[in-house]
């Protein structure tokens, strides 16, 4: 077990890194599937189920990455998980109900009866919302330090908003990829109109994590760190431009490069992620507890990491493979 | 810490695991009965195992999804309620949760949709794949909880420092002495639950005229399965009782209402166990069965509640009524599933008629025990999990150890939101199978979600 040095060192990296990983994936994956349901008030019903086939095959494995992004942070920072769910508590049970709300409509709206189905969609609305509004708020106390002031739940409250807008943005660019015709012009239009969200949003989170704590910035303006970190911001820039002027363009003939604007929009997220990963190690709970300190035992995170480098390539095959599978526009979703 | 935190705090996590358990009740046999039906079809070529097939996959996608959505809840209750029990025993519940969501979760997740809705897809073997290792991933997700809530029971193989458990012997931790018997009586509880679900809502579409192939071999299926099994479950259950016995004594004098230590101990047919008075009240007994079932001798010794007061008067048994009649809930139940599916088992052998010879009052028996595997498996969890109050790990750390200090109000809140959410999910699970079943009976479609009405259908097609 000591082949790379101390395994209370280095374990609990991979771990956080795993974590990272897991939390990244969720954002992106289960981001545009929550997008898709936050868009349903703007879409008519016909489109609605155009909009449902399209997420249909991959939203419940999407979601697993947030309870694998949780036991994680469960199984090997016990005790960091504790404080942070403690302290996020309301937002938490808000975010559950809406993840209930919104899974379960899917199955509902497509069994239940056709008087019944307005229900269920406004369910499926109303948990998407509830879950990016409350999963944005947790993002925004985490930044500020987990503590409960009215500044912080001010600045809270408005990374609600950001993060919800940048879901809804990035669902669009999902519906642009699958479906062609009326609704995917009507999606360019949403994106169009959502990237400010993405926009605001990544700007506030990082100007205010420098901001509230000096050793972050210190991490960020000093040198000659601040040399190497310079090409984050600028390829954010490079890529809210290259998605503004290709959106503005959009459809381009025969369905071209259709892709590409969820592939720049999960090239954005993956960088604003990695900039608050830098901002907050070696911090699991900001300021308080390093990943270090709330780390398990090295045997029995090592005992997970076994499973977890069997497993988890494994997993990453079937999520590619059924990406195949069900690859090209949405068509109908048959149980046959 | 506030005792009204902790109680609601415990209430708060029953309502969610008591929802959450009717799910995979459901999944993880009904994979396997999918996986069933697909075999049959593959060998046979004969459609009517494909009708089977298509009806019950609904009904498991929707039983999938509410078990996902209200299982996301309890990885989150462990933090924002019990954060004592991770920092405690994390390093050995750790590592089971991990294997439960690795190897399970995403198993089932991501060949779900294959198994859905890739079937015109996918060659047909592939689908037939997808539909095992779902069935598999669900089977190996159970074993994992189990494993972890067994150790919770019957806890060995670690040793405690500076209060914290550090795992010392990993397959003693997995093969913890009730791990074999809990996870052998909750997967016959899975397909006994299943077997009278497809019996009853069957019965019901037979009743209401959809008299089809797929529906006669469905309920064929389930009738006979429900009719195997359920004496293999009271014998399991028996050896089950017997290992509670030996590593938790106390919860089996709580089911036996059993106050005082004794030889030729009394079967408590019915009593109101009272808890201040420490007898019980209007007792009814069949004299020494107790010692004997528990024993197997009449003049066998039992211990009794009285044994498990501290010198201090600290009590260290579980309330006495809700386990007694959580146990004679589960065993009536129990007996009656006894009682319906070798009646149904015998009608349709006896006339060789099939589905046909069954009458009129046998197919309302099995409608209405429908969700009487949900009444037993629940009834059951209720017994063994209050069984080993006051500890949450037995005999190493209190249910009181380790709940947060959530202000009480606030847990309220939160629960009473739980409780509403969950009443309507539940009212409309069922509300949807009956309606299913009715739109089946009368021939209508119900293969496609999502159908668009011809004119907004995509004009592009799927690369294939």
């Amino acid at each position: 077990m000591y082949y790379f040095g101390d395994p209370a060192i280095w374990l609990p990296f991979v771990f956080a890194g795993l974590m990272g990983v897991s939390i990244l994936i969720y954002v992106v994956l289960d981001g545009f599937d929550l997008g898709v349901g936050v868009l349903f008030p703007f879409a008519t019903d016909a489109e609605k189920d155009r909009m449902i086939a399209s997420i249909g095959p991959f939203w419940d494995a999407n979601e697993t990455w947030l309870v694998l992004a949780v036991g994680l942070l469960l199984v090997a920072f016990p005790a960091a998980h504790g404080v942070i769910l403690t302290a996020l508590y309301l937002p938490v049970a808000i975010m559950l109900i809406g993840l209930i709300l919104r899974g379960v409509a899917f199955e509902f709206r497509a069994k239940a009866p056709a008087p019944h189905k307005r229900l269920w969609n406004n369910a499926f609305f109303a948990g998407s919302l509830m879950t990016s509004l409350s999963q944005g708020f947790m993002l925004g106390m985490y930044v500020m330090g987990l503590e409960w002031t009215w500044i912080n739940v001010a600045f809270a409250m408005l990374t609600a908003v950001f993060l919800t807008v940048g879901y809804s943005f990035i669902g669009a660019t999902w519906v642009i990829h699958k479906t062609s015709d009326a609704l995917q012009i009507k999606a360019v239009e949403w994106a169009k109109g959502g990237i400010w969200g993405l926009i605001l949003g990544i700007g506030a989170v990082s100007l205010a994590t420098p901001l509230v704590s000096t050793r972050i910035f210190d991490k960020w303006f000093s040198w000659p760190e601040a040399l190497f970190l310079t090409p984050l911001p600028i390829l954010s820039a490079l890529l809210v431009f290259w998605l503004w002027s290709m959106l503005r363009a959009m459809p381009f003939a025969g369905d071209r490069r259709s892709w590409q604007p969820f592939a720049a929009a999960t090239a954005l997220w993956v960088m604003a992620f990695g900039g608050m990963a830098y901002s907050f190690y070696p911090y699991v709970v900001p300021e308080k507890i390093t990943i270090y300190e709330a780390a398990s035992a090295p045997e029995s995170l090592f005992i997970i990491l076994i499973g977890t480098s069997i497993v988890l390539p494994t997993i990453l095959g079937y999520t590619v493979l059924s990406y195949v599978i069900f690859r090209g526009k949405a068509t109908e979703l048959r149980y046959d | 810490m506030d005792i009204e935190t902790l109680l609601l705090s415990r209430i708060q996590f029953a309502a969610n695991i008591s929802f959450h358990i009717l799910f995979p009740t459901i999944t993880i046999a009904l994979g396997w009965v999918l996986l069933f039906f697909k075999l049959r079809y593959n060998r046979t070529g004969d459609e009517r195992w494909m009708e089977a097939y298509r009806f019950w996959v609904k009904i498991f996608a929707l039983s999938f999804a509410m078990g996902v959505v209200s299982g996301i809840t309890m990885s989150f209750q462990f933090g924002t309620n019990w954060p004592g029990f991770m920092e405690t025993v994390g390093n050995i519940a750790g590592p089971l949760l991990a294997y439960e969501i690795m190897t399970a979760f995403f198993l089932e997740a991501v060949f779900l949709g294959i198994m859905l809705f890739g079937f015109s897809r996918v060659p047909n073997w592939v689908h037939t794949l997808a539909t095992f290792l779902v069935a598999f991933g669900t089977l190996m997700s159970a074993f994992w909880i189990i494993v972890l809530n067994s150790w919770m029971h019957t806890p060995q193989g670690f040793e405690m420092i500076d209060g914290v458990a550090y795992a010392t012997d990993w397959s003693a931790i997995i093969f913890n002495p009730s791990m074999p018997y809990r996870f052998v009586h909750m997967v016959l509880a899975s397909f006994l639950t299943v077997s009278f679900l497809i019996a009853g809502v069957s019965a019901y579409r037979w009743l209401i005229g959809g008299r089809t192939d797929g529906v006669r071999v469905a309920l064929k299926t389930a009738v006979f399965a429900a009719a195997l099994l359920i004496p293999v479950q009271i014998f399991v259950g028996d050896l089950h009782g017997l290992n509670t016995k030996e590593f938790q004594p106390a919860k089996v004098a709580a089911m036996e209402g059993n106050w005082e230590t004794g030889t030729g101990v009394p079967l408590v047919l019915f009593a109101l166990p009272d808890e201040q008075a420490r007898e019980n009240r209007f007792e009814i007994a069949i004299p020494k069965l107790a010692s004997f079932i528990l024993t197997r001798d009449w003049n066998g010794k039992v211990t009794g509640l009285n044994e498990f007061v501290g010198e201090d008067g600290e009590i260290l048994h579980p309330r006495v009524a809700p386990v007694f009649w959580s146990f004679r809930v589960m065993v009536g139940t129990g007996l009656l599933m006894l009682l319906v599916s070798w009646t149904a088992a015998f009608l349709i052998l006896r006339r060789k008629r099939g589905v046909e010879g069954l009458p009129k009052p046998m197919l309302y028996g099995l409608v209405g025990m429908s969700f009487s595997g949900w009444l037993a498996t629940l009834a059951g969890w209720y017994t063994t999990e209050i069984g080993r109050q006051p500890w949450l790990v037995q005999g190493v750390m209190t249910t009181k150890e380790a709940v947060a200090d959530v202000p009480a109000p606030m847990v309220l809140s939160t629960l009473i939101a739980y409780l509403l959410v969950y009443a309507a999910l539940l009212a409309a699970y069922i509300f949807v199978i009956f309606y299913l079943a009715r739109k089946t009976a009368r021939g209508e479609d119900i293969g496609t979600r999502n159908a668009p009405p011809p004119a907004a259908a995509p004009k592009t097609l799927p690369a294939e």
